[in-house]
């Protein structure tokens, strides 16, 4: 089977007064039918850019600069190179129109985390739901008036009928998120991406929208492409999960395969740092340092200034993403060099390299502090005001 | 390194200490209302008569706080967990007196802070400092950070000009940061170590207690887990007491001893940690628990889903305030139902008053919600009759009916719960505030 969508090597970047934010480096991804891809990393990592990426809707002062996303045969994003190497947007790209109208909303649907982005606080909830309807289904009037209490209703508004008229402020967070996705499953797309809908909510709010996402999806044969940083989200919804790390992919696997045997040490190391809800962790294990920005990211492997088992050859080489799976087993990609058969580097005999993980213990500083100690100098001075 | 001292170094102040009757703080039926006037008028705001009571003449009170009791230990750190706008950040900034409570009482080594006039309560304040969730806002971003360090040594007249600057150095270099970093300003650090100038300026005056209010919600995963582990360092090395604030259980669970659970303004449960994570015994407690994600595919298939939405805190349910969710919600004792017929009563009754369905025929919903254990006797007349009304689309009166009959007679509508449990985990009490206890002894 085809994916319905694919996304390859695709780069968008800000051009900034402070230099070029390469926001997404590199990043290639597939989507199947009716299954929740999860793309999973710490903020900044550019989950968001990927996402609004392969809609298009990158904005000012940023461009999607190469790279491929097709979606069902048709192309969203392609470049082509001529005889000097310049690259410019490919002849079969769909127009600004073309998107417009028949690809955003009706066949890929985005649900943002903060929905008062998506809904007018001017207009009744009810009536932005039916406008949509009435316009992307080719409806009248009355029958997409029906249409929207039914979908408000079926995401979980209470009194949907007495509801309909009110306005997006007199919804709670909660209601007004379940308001967008009802909005995004209005028209049955094929694909829907949600950016973090339910990072803003409280877990009790999310557990209803997560299980209701979870039965719609079953209903409509929605795919859906989940954009978090919440690994206890990811094991919940997720078939296959993208980790991403400044700009390009980490790691790519089943969700179980993910977890449970996890083959970047970033993935390691995050899941390691987290605090378990189902059991008393004494000792937490934080990673070190920060993530570095993206407008000057460390050469070789982007993770190498805070990888434990970073080497002298990470440094020079940055890895793509690899299958490291054994014989008989699913796709499972890593991008780290560790997996020394199938990226064929000398790791082994590679010299293990300084890093914030081996500045030593001492009594004021844990390893932990110190880390953060040593990361910000470079890191945040770029932003001025440092007068040191 | 000397002049950076807490007094739980040298003395003995651990938390092994003062198990029994010595609580640092001591909270009792603490409550704070709300004017709900927005804007016109409500400059002539008066949160309480003469006697304490609340005026209401027209105007609407947010029940934010009500009746909050529970004391923390010297040395202890105990959190307290719940959803957005339960109210914690308020419980936390009456707790400081940095509002009035509408009633009860806060004692702090002792001393009740009402009793307190203004400077003996300044004086007081030195010792219990606050930090916040959101590290970029509560920052002056005009000053540097060593100033910002030393401003509440100087507002307490602590230490001269160099005395806090050595100090603020020192603690900067304690909190985890470059001494170096004295001269910069606060945009120039990311939000984890914002976090930790937020912490060098509390410890700054030497305090007792400090409430730690969301002060890891906005940071990253990697990132927090560096802040929670400096939290508990200083803990230890500063003998410092923590109120620990959080909407994260699994945070909670990590950094506490003990655990209280808050739903619309009210504790519903309060216990030690391992007693309330292993066996907890409040319905709402249970339903957060079920309803956090565990970062493990294997363990995750059974989410828990609490239905409906917290009602508000201006008109909050009568008895237990949990009620209106609650998937235990006790049956009346005056018919005799058995669990699978309540199960139904109760399902279609929230539905009816939710809306959660279209009229079909009576036919149908029978079918829907009764086809197995449909009550018969007074309850199958009660709901003979919601279904009249329904069928003649007195939606309304259909739900008034349904609540006259099968909410409003349940002890859980028509008593606050405050029961006493016997905890399996360690010797802490175990608080729960639900009436499924009440074969236990009542507290008050
Ligand atoms: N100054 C005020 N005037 C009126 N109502 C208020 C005021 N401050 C808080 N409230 C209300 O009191 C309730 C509790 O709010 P509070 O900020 O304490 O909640 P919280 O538990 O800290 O929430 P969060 O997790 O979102 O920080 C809410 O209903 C809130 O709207
Ligand atoms: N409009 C913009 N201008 C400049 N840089 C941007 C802009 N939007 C995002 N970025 C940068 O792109 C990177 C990725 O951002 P984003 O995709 O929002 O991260 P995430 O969603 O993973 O938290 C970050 O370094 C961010 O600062
Ligand atoms: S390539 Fe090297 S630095 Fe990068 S993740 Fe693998 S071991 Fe760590
Ligand atoms: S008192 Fe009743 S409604 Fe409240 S939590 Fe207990 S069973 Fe549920
Ligand atoms: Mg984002
Ligand atoms: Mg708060």
């Amino acid at each position: 089977m085809d994916p319905i969508l694919e996304v390859r090597d695709l780069q968008t970047h800000f051009f900034t007064a402070d230099g070029v934010v390469r926001a997404v480096d590199g990043v290639s991804f597939d989507v199947y039918e009716e299954e929740i891809v999860g793309i999973v990393g710490e903020s900044g990592a550019g989950k968001s850019v990927a996402a609004k990426s392969i809609m298009r809707l990158v904005e000012d002062p940023g461009s999607i600069v190469g790279g491929e996303v097709r979606f069902k045969g048709e192309t969203i994003v392609s470049f082509e190179e001529d005889e000097n190497g310049e690259r410019t947007e490919s002849e079969e790209m769909l127009s600004n129109r073309e998107m417009r109208e028949r690809i955003r909303g009706r066949e890929i649907a985005i649900i943002f985390q903060d929905p008062m982005e998506s809904l007018n606080p001017v207009f009744t909830v009810g009536g932005q739901l039916r406008e949509f309807i009435e316009i992307n289904r080719d409806v009248g009037e009355s029958r997409a008036r029906e249409t929207a209490v039914d979908m408000l209703r079926e995401v979980g508004i209470p009194e949907p009928s007495e509801r309909f008229g009110d306005y997006p402020h007199e919804f709670s967070g909660g209601m007004r998120q379940r308001v967008l996705i009802a909005m995004a499953l209005a028209c049955e797309p094929s694909l829907v991406i949600a950016d973090e809908p339910t990072t803003a909510l409280d877990v009790t709010v999310e557990g209803q929208i997560l299980e209701q996402v979870a039965d719609l999806q079953e209903k409509y044969g929605t795919s859906f492409i989940w954009v978090t940083h919440d690994m206890g989200v990811v094991a919940e919804i997720c078939d296959r999960v993208n980790v991403m790390y400044l700009g390009q992919m980490a790691e790519r696997a089943d969700v179980d395969s993910l977890f449970h045997d996890t083959k970047h040490p970033y993935t390691d190391a995050l899941l390691d740092s987290l605090p378990r809800p189902d059991q008393t962790v004494e000792e937490l294990k934080p990673i070190v340092g920060v993530m570095p920005e993206a407008i000057n990211p460390p050469p070789g492997c982007r993770f190498h200034t805070r990888c434990p088992d970073a080497r002298e050859v990470c440094r020079r080489t940055n890895p793509e993403p690899r299958d490291v799976s054994g014989p008989d087993e699913r796709t499972h990609r890593a991008a780290c060099l560790k997996h020394e058969e199938v990226f064929k580097v000398d790791y082994s005999a590679s010299a293990p390299i300084e890093n914030e993980t081996s500045a030593g213990f001492d009594v004021g500083r844990t390893s932990t502090d110190t880390g953060a100690v040593d990361a910000d100098g470079g890191v945040h001075g770029s932003r001025g005001g440092a007068d040191e | 390194m000397s002049d950076v001292s807490g007094p739980g170094e040298g003395a003995s102040a651990g938390p092994d200490v003062a198990e029994e009757g010595d609580p640092l703080l001591r909270v009792e039926g603490l409550t704070k209302h709300f004017a709900n006037d927005s804007g016109f008028l409500s400059w002539l705001n008066v949160e309480r008569d003469a006697d304490g009571v609340p005026v209401s003449v027209g105007r609407e009170w947010v029940r934010a706080v009500e009746d909050v009791t529970f004391d923390i230990r010297r040395g202890e750190t105990l959190g307290l967990v719940g959803e957005s706008g339960c109210g914690k950040s308020t419980l936390a900034r009456t707790v400081l007196r940095l509002v009035d409570p509408t009633e009860g009482d806060v004692y702090f080594e002792g001393d009740n802070l009402a009793a307190l006039d203004g400077e003996a309560l300044r004086r007081k304040r030195k010792d219990m400092q606050i930090i916040f969730q959101d590290p970029q806002s509560s920052l002056d971003p005009r000053m540097k950070v060593g100033p910002i360090v030393e401003e509440p040594m100087k507002a307490h007249g602590m230490l001269d000009d160099d005395g806090r600057e050595e100090r603020a150095r020192e603690l900067l270099e304690r909190v985890g940061l470059d001494p170096q970093h004295y001269n910069r300003y606060p945009h120039a650090f990311s939000g984890g170590q914002r976090q930790r100038i937020n912490l060098a300026r509390a410890l700054s005056v030497n305090p007792d207690f400090i409430v730690c209010d969301e002060p890891t919600s906005a940071l990253d995963a990697s990132i927090q887990a560096q802040v929670l582990n400096t939290m508990r360092r200083l803990q230890d090395e500063f003998g410092l007491t923590y109120l620990f604030i959080s909407h994260d259980l699994s945070v909670i669970r990590h950094i506490s001893d003990r655990v209280a659970v808050m739903y619309l303004g009210e504790i519903v449960e309060l216990a030690g940690k391992e007693e309330l994570y292993e066996n907890p015994q409040h319905p709402y407690t249970k339903a957060l628990l079920e309803s956090i994600p565990v970062p493990d595919p294997r363990k995750s298939e059974t989410r828990g889903v609490l239905e409906g939405d917290v009602p508000s805190p201006i008109e909050p349910p009568s008895g237990c305030r949990f009620r209106t969710r609650c998937p235990e919600f006790i049956a009346p004792e005056q018919y005799d139902l058995t669990p699978e017929e309540w199960a139904n009563v109760r399902a279609f009754t929230r539905r009816v008053i939710r809306h959660g369905f279209e009229m079909t025929t009576r036919a149908d919903l029978e079918a829907e919600f009764f086809t197995e254990a449909r009550p018969g006797g007074a309850a199958g007349e009660a709901l003979d009759r919601a279904f009249v009304l329904l069928e003649r689309g007195e939606w309304d009166a259909a739900a008034d009916h349904l609540r006259e009959s099968f909410t409003e007679p349940s002890i859980c509508a028509r008593e606050q719960p405050a029961y006493e449990v016997d905890p399996e985990y360690g010797d802490d009490r175990h608080f729960c505030a639900c009436h499924l206890q009440r074969d236990a002894e009542m507290t008050h």
